[in-house]
């Protein structure tokens, strides 16, 4: 029996096969998910903002931000067994989801997402073998550890598999 | 006040922004029900905090199909303003506003597109005059922007500029009925600055 784990907005969750990891709706949000092939272990984010030491109050919230959740993510997969030199990741999401959210700090937001993932994941060596990025519309993910399979849902748009 | 969270929000400040969200919504609800030539009707509107994760479920799970307006705000308070309303609900009101002459389906075409945003803009506008009338403050929305999409993908917008200040999003709910029930919701998103300027002219502070 498999299951399907649901991931929520600034959240994350490891797994291995054969069960799955989804989040849905991903807006300027990212998900980045990564597997290690051999294990089969593999591990969702969802972060909502790039950079975890440019925030003002609150408390910290490890899985909202690309730094803090890729390395919560990797360290939670190494607990289950998986080893960070094989690791692959893929990444969805970062959409520009209004064409004038553009003001202030939130210059590109989605972009944003993107590149602070892409550093932290080069940080930590692990390369990103593909990516569905940018664009302006919502995406819904479905990641399966067992095959690497990342499977992306969007409105009006035929699914596709990266 | 650099470190002011969303978190730490007064009951006193939610009953405000309740009241505001009141007027706002009777205000709005009268522009419309002019719009639309109809009787508009309104529940009093729910003013909630929420988690991130509780937000897409409540209006019907993360991948709803929505329709999002947004709006930044600029004058003497900056920030945005989002409404959102089911596809069908915003379906529903640009057939009346067209006359019974909308497409069929829950698409929405370039005109329907046009007439929602107007829907839109005369139903922010009168939020915020009631914001600008309480306070006193000039605030001046900029043309609307329109997505229609996943509920979590819009929300993700207004969630990330929460998101720089804490870990809920405000929300209004407002329920409005002419013939069929409508369930619209208000996100007003203030910057950081803006909240102390709020709620020293309603004298709050």
């Amino acid at each position: 029996m498999s299951e399907i784990i649901k991931v929520g907005m600034a959240d994350l969750k490891v797994c291995s096969s054969p069960n799955g990891l989804t989040t849905l709706g991903l807006g300027s949000c990212v998900g980045i998910a990564i597997r290690d092939p051999i294990t089969k272990i593999g591990g969702l984010a969802h972060i909502m903002l790039p950079d975890s030491t440019a925030i003002r109050g609150g408390q910290l919230n490890i899985p909202k931000f690309a730094d803090t959740g890729i390395t919560e993510l990797v360290r939670q997969m190494e607990a289950l067994g998986a080893k960070r030199s094989r690791m692959v990741a893929k990444l969805a999401g970062g959409a520009m989801m209004f064409t004038f959210q553009n003001k202030t700090d939130l210059v590109r937001v989605g972009d944003r997402n993107v590149e602070a993932s892409r550093k932290k994941l080069a940080e930590l060596q692990i390369p990103v073998l593909v990516a569905d990025t940018g664009a302006n519309y919502g995406r819904t993910v479905i990641f399966y550890p067992e095959t690497g399979d990342y499977v992306i849902r969007a409105v009006g748009k035929p699914e596709k598999v990266i | 006040m650099a470190d002011m969270s969303l978190d730490n929000v007064t009951q006193n400040y939610m009953d405000v922004l309740k009241e505001i969200g009141n007027i706002g919504a009777g205000n709005a609800m009268t522009a419309l029900s002019q719009m639309l030539q109809c009787k508009v009707d309104m529940q009093v509107p729910q003013v909630r905090l929420l988690e991130f994760q509780e937000v897409g479920s409540m209006m019907g799970g993360e991948e709803q199909l929505m329709v999002g307006v947004y709006l930044a705000v600029e004058g003497d308070i900056t920030g945005s303003i989002m409404f959102l309303v089911r596809t069908d609900s915003a379906k529903h009101l640009v057939d009346k506003l067209m006359m019974g002459l909308a497409s069929e389906g829950d698409e929405l075409n370039e005109m329907e597109i046009s007439a929602m945003k107007e829907i839109s803009n005369i139903i922010t506008g009168a939020y915020l005059n009631s914001l600008s009338m309480l306070t006193n403050l000039k605030i001046y929305p900029s043309p609307p922007d329109l997505a229609l999409d996943m509920a979590g993908a819009i929300l993700s917008v207004p969630a990330i500029e929460f998101g720089i200040m804490g870990d809920k999003i405000l929300l209004i709910q407002s329920q409005f009925y002419d013939d069929v029930e409508i369930d619209g919701y208000f996100i007003l998103i203030p910057d950081l600055e803006s909240y102390e300027k709020i709620l020293s002219a309603l004298g709050m502070v």
